[in-house]
């Protein structure tokens, strides 16, 4: 589904991702772990086409997004959502959902003819759905900005899954959420694994991550330092080292 | 009543200049350039009644479409910059506007006199609602049904979702591109459709003064363009309107006894707007 050859990121003289091979595998939930500055965001923002990668190829479903903007990425079915919350917050968490619907079959759907035989009516009910699935069905007119913190980040997930991805990238959605909201989330996710979304999940967490992934990698200093599953993960010594320095 | 229907042409007219800013204010680009496309419109209306002898209202859309064309040419170049970068790039789209129409000479022979563009001395008897014998009131109705009509598109435009990425681009353009929005095409629409409405008032302001000069057209007037809508706030597009009617009519009109101190005043209104009320005077609904 998503793979990453031999990717580097570079700003000025630091590397903060070095050739860096991912693969994940469609359906599945992906995560991407490592210490602060590791090049985790980083990772995400060339994959979303937010920065240009300074080496190496990213293939999406076997096509090269090599300078695509961001948006013709989203298009092909990538979405994401941010490590600091960024919504519109003087548009309505209605209006939010709105403006994200730009899938292909959302953009055909606003054609002239098509949206006055029945495409409106279709658009609404998704998003009325994704407002149930994210708890937000009775903030539908309230301002973005005027919601609570847990419901910002629902809404910017919910806002990601407007654009109909095929694969979601979510960036630390966890942090600062309450151990309640914490199991919300693994939920959702793993509801959307069962629809059969692939998820590149990074994130802090770790009673999140160790709980709904597949495979995890671990970044340090830009570089892939291991590869597994969960359980790998934990016990692996140089991952260990990597969090926990010395020993 | 002359005075009064004077007065409403004006404040119909800089409402249509106005809504201009408001539009690309929307998407977050402050623009200078407006007073372009409204000397754009103007003379090109202007020249289509006077020298092809065409009827007014395929004129205004002309004017409204040269506007828009210009806007769109301007605006793939002009967006790339942002900030502070893109006023001074519109804000010299605007001064070449002027400096072209300073020197630009185009006049045609009719009946004794030759009319028609003269450069410095500016564009003389545009006379298409004299010659047809209108009314100041009719005038007047003539203009407001323009800015009716344009505010209730943007109105509905406003309303609808084109209007929310417009904010959405304003308001955070990362995260806009991120949810697939094409920025490029969003602020360049938004740009040119700028362009149609002030072209569209641009044209109405060239019959009703009779006379327009590149003086007409100069920082001032682009000033006010983007003034109108900051101090009315972008809430909706009647924010534009009251800010029009409250410096037009009252800030230039009701203190005219003050003389030039009134554009002092003026300044320190968007100061205190600015720092007082960062949504605009008439703005509601901020979080």
């Amino acid at each position: 589904m998503l793979e990453l050859r031999g990717v580097s990121r570079h700003f000025g003289g630091v590397k903060a991702v070095e050739r860096l091979d991912l693969n994940v595998a469609e359906g599945e939930i992906f995560g991407l772990i490592g210490p602060n500055g590791s090049g985790k965001s980083t990772t995400v923002n060339v994959i979303a086409g937010l920065f240009e990668a300074s080496g190496g190829q990213i293939l999406f479903k076997g096509r090269n997004l090599d300078g695509l903007p961001t948006h013709r990425r989203l298009q092909l079915g990538i979405a994401r959502t941010f490590q600091n919350i960024r919504l519109f917050g003087q548009l309505t968490v209605w209006q939010n959902l709105w403006v994200a619907q730009n899938a292909p079959e959302d953009r055909a759907r606003r054609g002239f003819l098509s949206r006055w035989l029945g495409g409106r009516g279709g658009a609404r009910a998704e998003m009325a759905g994704l407002l149930e699935f994210s708890g937000l069905a009775h903030k539908r007119d309230e301002l973005a900005a005027n919601l609570a913190f847990g419901e910002q980040r629902r809404l910017e997930l919910a806002r990601a899954l407007a654009a109909k991805p095929k694969l979601l990238l979510l960036d630390e959605p966890a942090a600062g959420m309450n151990s309640e909201e914490i199991g919300q989330l693994r939920d959702r996710i793993l509801k959307l694994r069962a629809q059969g979304m692939t998820v590149l999940l990074i994130e802090h967490v770790m009673e999140l991550v160790m709980g709904v992934t597949d495979r995890i990698a671990v970044l340090n200093f830009g570089q892939k330092i291991a590869e597994g599953t969960p359980r790998e993960i934990q016990n692996d010594p140089g991952v260990r080292k990597a969090y926990l320095g010395g020993a | 009543m002359d005075f009064y229907y004077g007065l409403a042409q004006t404040v119909g007219v800089h409402t249509l200049l106005g809504l201009s800013a408001y539009i690309v204010l929307l998407t977050g680009q402050v623009t200078l350039a407006q007073a372009g496309f409204f000397a754009i419109g103007a003379y090109t209306a202007g020249m289509l009644t006077v020298l092809a002898g065409w009827h007014l209202v395929p004129a205004i859309g002309a004017g409204a479409l040269t506007g828009a064309a210009t806007a769109c040419a301007v605006g793939f170049p002009a967006l790339r910059v942002k900030g502070l970068m893109l006023v001074v790039a519109t804000l010299a789209f605007g001064e070449g506007v002027r400096l072209f129409f300073f020197n630009f000479d185009y006049q045609v022979a009719k009946g004794e006199i030759k009319v028609g563009p003269v450069g410095g001395e500016g564009f003389r008897q545009i006379r298409f609602f004299q010659e047809n014998g209108w009314t100041t009131g009719e005038v007047m109705l003539f203009i407001w049904a323009f800015v009716i009509l344009v505010m209730a598109a943007l109105w509905w435009f406003d309303r609808s979702r084109y209007g929310a990425v417009l904010r959405a681009v304003g308001e955070d353009e990362v995260a806009a591109q991120s949810v697939g929005v094409n920025l490029t095409a969003v602020k360049v629409s938004a740009m040119t459709v700028g362009g149609a409405v002030a072209g569209i008032g641009g044209a109405l302001y060239a019959h009703y003064t009779t006379h327009i000069e590149h003086a007409n057209f100069n920082v001032l007037l682009a000033t006010f363009a983007i003034a109108y809508p900051i101090v009315g706030g972008l809430s909706n597009v009647f924010g534009t309107l009251a800010a029009v009617i409250f410096v037009q009519a009252f800030l230039i009109e009701g203190l005219r006894d003050l003389g030039d101190w009134r554009n002092l005043l003026f300044g320190a209104l968007i100061v205190l707007a600015m720092n007082l009320r960062p949504q605009g005077l008439f703005g509601g609904r901020r979080a």
